[in-house]
């Protein structure tokens, strides 16, 4: 009788198993539309106004950034997308029929971009910002779909995801939806301004622009009350600044115009766009109208202010290396930053009061100091400055003393960052 | 993708840098007038000179003020005089991820066409007067070779004379090709090993892929030797295209325009 029930228990266990193998491993079937509906949604979709207007949602939305390979064809996919689970490269988005999305249908788009997931029905992993996307009026995806459509087909099969288990089964992104996606279309505020909502809807949607500026948890989640705070960008390694404009923000004291000059030439009087941001500003943001610029500016100087927990430690001690850091800033930094760290407006940023380098972490202070670099080449600035690289003039020690000595003069009072964090920045991959 | 460490080379490259601050040192003062330019920018009035120099200070810490290249024998080639086609094919190379080093890379990385072409341009027109690099220790039987590879090349292995592509100057032939001379062991050893493995690689077949590998270890040791070894020419400008009296050979294919002069 007992060697009956445990044998039953077993055949329960073992069909259970292959019930769940059969559920995580099996995909979908294509939901393949009626080549009639797809004729006359193609007809539709070649209005030359509808691929005009995708067009430039699909450059607010700096789509070509992740879906084109380095050196390799607009929108044919092939760039490999770190993250802390694994790489994932982009999918072909050109219409090749049998590599890219040349059968889909509107309704295989929207699901993608909407609900986040592909025409199996498989949820999509979530480096493909669809967290953000969902925000995208079906009006305006109809007109990127129809930009898209219009593109000339590249003919470049996807590479698999390069996933660790469990990872690598897609079912697992089931939890991870349950806990993080929120599917909806924007729903424009009543009580803001036309413009506010404008720039709400940019922001959230199509810019996607909390995707890297807010921080997220050991599972990729993010957590909705800290909304554009600021986090490091996951495998990339630089810190997206906090984007609230009010006292306590990254970007306080930014007035509008610094906002609406960083995003459309690459410099402000307050600093300017490198690292990441360089990408978006000379791919996406350099590209936008000036309405919708100040669109997103009036959104983000309308952030809340921030909680007081950004306030500088009541014990706030300097790095004991400072002298030695002001010696090495009076010697390298100063003819450019200036002695107070007070920069030259619109040329070399300031140093003194700036977010993006007071941050929690000194992670951009310590890479910008390691790197160097332009900033991004735009029509508004076309012939930028730049800063030379110190990663071969300066030791560990010296970077962290310098960087310290910058975190800590003036009214900065960010918190130190030892040698051994600089070896580390000094191997992080550039790409 | 590496990272880039702090290399043996260190100390040499602490002098230049103090070249470079007192090359910049006229740079800006605070008293700053805020105007509106014609783009919506404020930009300063400052004494910040409107020059390529200073806009290119991210080349200078290593490549020198005027791509003069860096004392010693550094992995780092001078870039003044260089035919500016040969230049812009390389930043665009960084751009695209034909040609790999991490710090090149990053700087090259958001700039655009225009841009690339005005730098190009810049340290294509910067004449400075060249030292000899230091003296590789190799045997005089090395040099040897390496003086007959570089002026007569090695016919029973198929490898050009590098002066029939390279100019009989050494000093690169309009367009595209880049004189060899004033470079240091380091450099040119350390690039010929990178065309061999493919590390560095170029549009279509690539001339230096099949002449590299046609070429052993010692073979590129002792061009290397020879090359680095050799005072510098006064009259460092490049040969013009019509010193390139021989079509290069039908597998040598140069830059994206696939120019074959």
């Amino acid at each position: 009788m007992k060697r009956g029930r445990r044998s039953g228990i077993l055949i329960l266990a073992l069909s259970g198993a292959a019930l769940l193998a059969w559920w995580l491993f099996v995909p979908g079937r294509v939901h393949q539309a009626p080549a009639a509906q797809l004729e006359a949604e193609a007809a539709k979709l070649r209005d030359p106004a509808l691929v005009a207007r995708g067009e430039y949602l699909a450059t607010v939305g700096d789509c070509a950034a992740c879906h084109t390979e380095r050196g390799g064809q607009r929108y044919a996919g092939g760039r490999s997308l770190a993250t802390p689970f694994g790489d994932v490269p982009a999918p072909n988005i050109t219409p090749d029929a049998e590599t890219g999305i040349g059968q889909w249908s509107f309704g295989d788009f929207w699901q993608a971009l909407h609900e986040g997931k592909g025409r199996r029905g498989e949820p999509l992993y979530p480096v493909f910002s669809y967290t953000s996307f969902t925000r995208v009026t079906r009006d305006d995806a109809l007109a990127i779909f129809a930009y898209l459509k219009s593109l000339p087909p590249v003919h470049q099969p996807d590479r698999e995801p390069g996933l660790a288990f469990p990872y690598s089964v897609r079912s697992s992104l089931l939890a991870w939806r349950a806990l993080y996606f929120k599917p909806g279309v924007y729903r424009p505020d009543p009580a803001r301004s036309p413009e506010w909502n404008r720039g709400a809807y940019l922001v959230q949607g199509l810019g996607h622009c909390n995707e890297c500026h807010t921080t997220r948890n050991a599972w990729g989640g993010m957590d909705p009350d800290r909304h554009l705070a600021g986090g490091t960008i996951p495998a990339l390694d630089w810190y997206a600044p906090d984007l609230g404009a009010q006292p306590g923000g990254g970007l306080a004291g930014w007035s509008r115009r610094d906002i609406v000059d960083l995003l459309k030439t690459g410099r402000s009087a307050r600093g300017v766009a490198f690292g990441p941001m360089a990408d978006v500003v000379r791919n996406s943001t350099q590209h936008m109208s000036d309405a919708d610029l100040q669109a997103v500016a009036a959104y983000l100087q309308a952030l809340p202010a921030r909680g007081p927990a950004a306030a500088a430690p009541v014990a706030f001690v300097q790095a004991a290396s400072h002298a030695q850091g002001g010696e090495l800033y009076a010697r390298q930094c100063a003819a450019c930053h200036g002695k107070h760290g007070e920069g030259v407006p619109g040329i070399y940023p300031p140093l003194d009061g700036n977010g993006s380098i007071n941050g929690p972490t000194a992670t951009n202070a310590v890479r910008s100091v390691l790197l160097g670099g332009f900033a991004p080449a735009t029509a508004g600035n076309p012939r930028p400055y730049s800063m030379p690289p110190f990663a071969q003039q300066l030791s560990d020690d010296e970077v962290a003393a310098v960087v310290n000595y910058i975190r800590q003069s003036w009214s900065n009072r960010a918190s130190a960052v030892r040698p051994a964090e600089v070896g580390r920045l000094r191997h992080t991959p550039v790409d | 993708m590496a990272g880039f460490g702090r290399p043996a080379w260190t100390r040499t490259i602490t002098i230049s840098a103090m070249n470079l601050s007192s090359s910049l040192r006229w740079l800006p003062r605070a008293g700053v007038v805020l105007l509106a330019s014609g783009v919506g920018m404020a930009v300063a009035a400052t004494d910040v000179p409107d020059s390529m120099q200073q806009r290119v200070a991210a080349c200078a810490s290593c490549h020198g003020a005027r791509g003069e290249g860096l004392p010693g024998d550094a992995k780092v080639p001078r870039l003044a005089g260089k035919p500016a086609g040969y230049l812009l094919q390389q930043l665009e190379s960084f751009q695209d991820g034909q040609r790999h080093h991490a710090a090149m890379e990053y700087v090259v990385r958001p700039l655009s066409p225009d841009y690339l072409r005005r730098i190009a341009e810049y340290f294509a027109a910067q004449q400075v007067p060249y030292h000899r690099q230091s003296l590789p220790a190799v045997s005089a039987a090395a040099r040897q070779r390496g003086e007959q590879l570089v002026r007569h090349g090695d016919p029973g292995r198929g490898v050009p004379a590098c002066a029939s592509c390279h100019g009989s100057t050494l000093t690169g032939v309009e367009p595209m090709m880049p004189g060899l001379a004033g470079l240091s062991y380091a450099y040119i050893d350390a690039q010929l090993d990178a065309w061999r493995t493919h590390q560095r690689v170029s549009d279509g077949p690539g001339c230096m892929v099949v002449v590299a590998n046609r070429m052993t270890g010692d073979d590129v040791a002792a061009v290397a030797a020879w090359l680095a070894s050799q005072p510098p020419p006064a009259d460092m400008h490049p040969l013009p295209a019509s010193a390139q009296h021989e079509p290069l050979p039908g597998w040598c294919v140069l830059g994206k325009n696939e120019v074959n002069p």
